[in-house]
């Protein structure tokens, strides 16, 4: 087994399953962060659940961590591997002809959803990560009430990381546009192509634009 | 018709190539590719000049010998077509079309447009086989049935001709769509189970020691394959290669 | 010499099993020690190949192309014939082995026949052996078709890439062996020369293509798979690189070479569109089971079709004349290829061909459309179906059965042939002459075999459809093992032959010379030139039909050329570099002389039989003419200058089949 991860079509299983488990995450990301747009109780509520649960804190947010850098990590070594494999390159490429400008820029919509990820994290996981392991305040409330509704509002006031959100998540929308029947294929769910691709496009559509509609909602609904 | 021909000319592998213009004239629109290539040659024969070395030998789109990148695609614009069954109608008078060898670290150049694609040779050697003895004791043909469906697919995979144009056209090298019609053929038939999972591990691992990039789903190679090798194939690859590894 | 065919005592259906339990063996250790070199690695030198590495011999094979999977036997489309009797329609070894004499009109040997159609049905065992997907009905049991001259099902098929499944098969068994070392694999090689020690075959000087090096390899024997010389016509459907060298080789140095006239034109390939054309395309003669070929009956309509006026779709039954139909009722579609051909030349030069150059007929599918389209709609529980949706049901069926065909004949062509007839002329194909064998596959060379196409053995004056890939594959799998240990089990002691002799010395010379001479000649005309008004005076005078006088000229014409050639031919480029000119010089040089002896050769073969058709001999309807004094075979023993080569013939003697005039109708 050891060996399989070790070959070129392991390695694409592998970039495969993270890709999977990211997916899963977005869904549920998207889900909980929908629910600010309808009750900020609620969302108060599951966040406060989800911010305090030794399970998720413990145990899923390791492995969410782990799964982003393994699929930036082994999508970087591959990308480095497939460059090699061509050592002169063509003067005249007419990629558009045979697939899509998606499937042939991963890395670049790769790259852009990794810087997005650095934003978000500077945004709202390092404050979290200073609120609980630094100052040790894991009771999730600010003057009594519960924080996370509000400091989701105030991050969506400035316009400009509005705006760099919602690229983001176009961008998020190409990845997932090529990558959610790519990993599809690559673990060999050959029969049920074109039924995956339409669900592919769906949720390539609907996952981003769901996260868009949130962050435009809280910039013109803040109550500040 | 009057064309511009830029072709990548390169002595051998050790040497450096470049692109060089050429001009032909009075090119009739029924010529195939390869024939419109034939009259540029003789001309530059017998002008003292060295003519363009390309890979052909059938001349009817089955040896899968000719390989040639005609405006930034493999086989050129048509689907469904070697370089030698493409036609010049695809082209319009006063065009300049660009012809390149195959680009990939496993094909090195052996002279101007042709390549050598020993690694394909080399993936088949590590398993492209069923061990059969040729003793003519076999048992006979209809002992077992196959279902026409698996019998049809995997006839489809094995239209394959080797010409490399998956490798090609890949952004990455990749040799997948090659490998995986050959570990599918044999996979879809009863004759080629005993051998399964060694075949398809054994044809991974030499395909990986050749050099060729790693599959990144695109679609592209099943798009440019003249034979119309279908992705699939890469799929059912993976699966075997998953079955073969637990 | 005389010629000894060596064929075994007994009856007929005895003979092939009484000879293998009693020809020598060499004993698997002993076999460890015995090189053999295999020139050519299509259906049967890639099927020798692996089977004698399997049985222990160090092999050493050489191939043109990159690849063994290039070798033009891939290119073969409809199907190979098998006495299965799968179909229970009568089929036997015996019906097989009688329907391929008469098919090459009785101008075989019937030993070596009968040994081909009693091994065949192992073939297509060996074959689905080794995961060659062939065509399968419904209940998973293999699918047969019909092909031209016989009257029943016996033709397995892969699509219309029965070749190329079959050719992929053996290069997957020699590929198990190049893993194993059993077989040293020579791509992108040219044999050059036969090395002749005492007498034998022991080794050849081949070219490495690529870098040029001139290389020696040496054997205990070798084995000549190196095609047919369809090429001697410039166009043919044969590969642009399949030539004649390696065979024309050993004919130089001993092998004598039989019957070259015997020439197959085939009859459904696509005409030719002009001057430029390199090459023709064949589309599979499987074909003619659905298609009807037919010409207008009247020159009006000729004339309209050839400027666009008409329509050939506009024309109604009765103004079409299904030649075929008319003239053979009892085959129709379905006669050999030899008549086919004829056939489709005599309305042409009559002037009914129906494209601009006046050489074309058409290949009509439009009444199987309604057949097959009937039948589906009456499966499919269709009731009082459309004529539209009959033919959309028909066009369904036949795109499944010649999908890849049409496909290729609209690529090449631009038209549709779902909605306007295929035009098709007939094209050199495949040449039933060639290095002369006995019984054990063996040349006047001791130790010197030829196999599949390159030899002459089995088709006689006229192959049938299917039968090549059957050939090569038998000669390969199963009859040359035999007989070449026969002949290796004398040679257990003689060790490692050595490259460092005179002989190999005087070889190589005399290779360097030639090549030497092609690289610093600097003429005028370049190879295709002199190849392609080869190709004109063979066409023109030994073509389709053939008669004294226009043999006689050619004779001149082409020893003229030769000598023009040796003169003014241009080959640009050096000799240590990847240099293709150079490389088909060489080729070209030898289909000139083979072209010489051609004509020669059909020149004395003072009557009509199979492909080599004689104006001055043939019947008031047209037909060929057959003379009891020519049942023989002619092998040329070189001389010098083709016209010097000496005749020896080997009689033809029919104990099992009546010999009898070849009828169709």
């Amino acid at each position: 087994m050891s060996g399989f991860f070790k070959s070129s079509i392991g390695r694409k299983v592998s970039m495969a399953l993270s890709a999977f488990f990211l997916m899963v995450f977005l869904l549920q990301h998207l889900s909980i962060n929908m629910m600010s747009v309808f009750s900020a109780e609620l969302f108060n509520e599951v966040s406060h659940f989800m911010g305090s649960n030794p399970v998720v804190q413990f145990a899923l947010q390791p492995v969410l961590i782990f799964g982003v850098v393994f699929h930036f990590v082994m999508g970087l070594i591959l990308e480095i591997k497939n460059n090699k494999a061509r050592k002169v390159s063509y003067a005249q490429n007419n990629g558009a002809a045979n697939s899509s400008w998606m499937s042939r820029n991963m890395i670049w919509s790769g790259l852009a959803i990794l810087a997005f990820i650095t934003l978000h994290f500077i945004d709202f996981w390092f404050p979290e990560i200073n609120t609980k392991f630094i100052q040790g305040d894991w009771s999730g409330l600010h003057n009594g009430e519960f924080r996370y509704y509000h400091e989701l509002q105030e991050k969506f006031v400035n316009p400009i990381r509005v705006a760099g959100y919602c690229i983001a998540f176009v961008f998020l929308g190409l990845h997932l546009a090529h990558g959610f029947t790519s990993a599809f294929q690559s673990v060999g769910a050959a029969s049920l192509r074109k039924k995956l691709g339409v669900i592919g496009k769906a949720y390539a559509i609907i996952v981003p634009l769901g996260f868009i509609i949130i962050a435009l909602y809280h910039h013109l609904n803040h109550n500040h | 018709m009057n064309l511009t021909l830029k072709i990548w000319r390169q002595k051998d592998a050790s040497t450096k190539g470049k692109m060089v213009d050429y001009k032909v004239t009075e090119i009739s629109e029924h010529m195939s590719f390869l024939e419109m290539m034939d009259v540029l040659n003789e001309q530059l024969v017998n002008s003292g000049e060295e003519p363009v070395a390309f890979d052909h030998d059938c001349r009817e789109g089955i040896c899968g010998m000719c390989s040639m990148y005609i405006n930034g695609e493999a086989h050129g614009p048509d689907r469904g077509v070697t370089t030698c069954q493409l036609h010049m109608r695809m082209f319009k008078d006063g065009d300049t079309i660009t012809i390149e060898p195959w680009r990939a670290a496993a094909f090195p150049v052996i002279k101007d447009l042709a390549v050598d694609r020993s690694a394909f040779d080399r993936i088949q050697h590590a398993g492209g086989y069923i061990s059969v003895n040729t003793s003519g004791n076999t048992q006979d043909a209809n002992a077992i049935p196959i279902k026409k469906e698996a019998a049809d697919t995997a006839m489809d995979a094995a239209t394959c001709i080797g010409c490399g144009a998956c490798v090609a056209t890949c952004k990455n090298s990749s040799a997948m769509l090659f490998v995986g019609a050959k570990v599918s053929q044999y996979a879809l038939l009863p004759q080629g189970q005993v051998e399964a999972a060694d075949r398809v591990k054994n044809m991974v691992a030499q395909m990986d020691l050749e050099g060729f990039g790693n599959c990144t789903n695109t679609g592209a190679c099943e798009v440019e394959c003249p034979k119309g090798i279908s992705l699939e194939n890469i799929a059912r690859m993976n699966r075997e290669l998953m079955k073969a590894s637990v | 010499m005389a010629l000894d065919s060596k064929v075994p005592k007994g009856p007929i259906k005895d003979k092939w099993t009484e000879y293998k339990n009693h020809i020598n063996l060499v004993n698997p250790a002993n076999k460890r020690h015995i090189d053999v070199i295999v020139v050519g690695t299509g259906l049967a030198g890639g099927s020798a190949s692996a089977t004698l590495a399997e049985l222990g011999y160090n092999v050493k094979a050489f191939a043109y192309q990159d690849s063994p999977r290039r070798a033009h036997s891939i290119a073969a489309q409809g199907g190979i014939n098998a006495a299965k009797n799968y179909q229970g329609d009568g089929d036997s070894t015996y019906r097989l082995f009688y329907d391929t004499v008469k098919g090459g009109d009785y101008r075989s040997r019937e030993a070596n026949v009968y040994r081909l159609a009693e091994v065949s049905a192992n073939i297509i065992d060996q074959c689905v052996a080794q995961g060659v997907p062939f065509a399968r009905d419904y209940g998973g049991l293999l699918d047969n078709r019909s092909f031209g001259g016989v009257l029943v099902s016996r033709t397995f098929y892969a699509k219309g890439q029965t070749g190329q499944q079959l050719l992929l098969g053996a290069y997957s068994a020699m590929n198990r062996q190049i893993a194993r070392g059993k077989i040293e694999m020579f791509n992108r090689h040219e044999m050059l020369d036969v090395v002749i020690v005492d007498g034998k075959a022991r080794g050849i000087i081949a070219r490495n293509l690529v870098t040029g090096e001139i290389e020696r390899h040496s054997a205990h024997a070798v084995v000549i798979a190196s095609g047919g010389y369809g090429n001697v016509y410039f166009l043919s459907t044969n590969a642009m690189g399949s030539n004649v060298t390696a065979g024309w080789k050993v004919h130089k140095k001993g092998a004598y070479f039989a019957n070259p006239c015997y020439t197959q034109i085939h009859p459904t390939c696509i005409p030719r569109s002009g001057d430029y054309q390199s090459k023709l395309t064949l589309m599979s003669e499987s074909l003619r089971n659905d298609g009807r070929i037919w010409v207008p009956k009247n020159l009006e309509d000729v004339k309209l079709i050839r400027e666009g006026k008409k329509k050939p779709t506009e024309l109604s039954e009765d103004e079409r004349d299904y030649y075929l139909e008319r003239r053979y009722p009892a085959f129709g579609n379905l006669v050999p290829r030899d008549v086919a051909s004829r056939a489709a030349k005599e309305r042409c030069d009559a002037g009914y061909g129906v494209n601009a150059t006046g050489e074309a007929v058409y290949l009509d599918f439009a009444s199987s459309f309604v057949r097959y389209g009937t039948e589906q709609a009456k499966v499919q529980g269709i009731k009082n179906p459309t004529d539209a949706k009959i033919k959309e049901l028909g066009q369904e069926i036949v795109k499944a059965k010649y999908g890849n065909l049409f496909q290729m004949y609209e690529k090449i062509v631009d038209e549709n042939p779902y909605e306007t007839p295929m035009m098709i002329y007939p094209a050199v194909h495949y040449t039933m002459g060639g290095v002369w064998v006995d019984y054990n596959l063996m040349t006047t060379i001791p130790g010197c075999y030829a196999i599949g196409e390159a030899n002459f053995s089995d088709h006689g004056a006229n192959r049938l459809g299917a039968s090549a890939l059957m050939q090569g594959l038998a000669d390969g799998y199963f009859v040359l093992p035999y007989t070449i240990g026969d002949y290796l089990a004398d040679d257990i002691r003689t060790g490692k032959i050595s490259t460092e002799t005179p002989e190999f010395e005087a070889a190589e010379k005399e290779v360097r010379e030639r090549i030497e001479f092609f690289v610093n000649n600097k003429g005028m005309h370049s190879v295709d030139y002199y190849h392609k008004k080869l190709g004109k005076i063979m066409w023109d005078k030994c073509g389709m039909s053939r008669n004294a006088e226009g043999l006689k000229t050619a004779i001149q014409e082409i020893s003229d050329l030769r000598k023009d050639f040796w003169q003014n031919v241009n080959v640009p480029g050096t000799d240590t570099e990847f240099n293709e000119q150079l490389a088909k010089a060489g080729r070209v040089a030898d289909f000139l002389e083979l072209g010489e002896l051609f004509a020669k050769d059909a020149l004395e073969r003072e009557e009509s039989a199979g492909g080599h058709f004689r104006e001055e001999h043939q019947t008031e309807e047209g037909e060929a003419k057959r003379l009891k004094e020519f049942q023989f075979v002619s092998a040329w023993e070189y001389k010098g200058e083709p016209k010097d080569a000496v005749l020896h013939k080997e009689p033809l003697e029919y104990e099992n089949i009546e010999v009898k005039e070849r009828s169709y109708k």
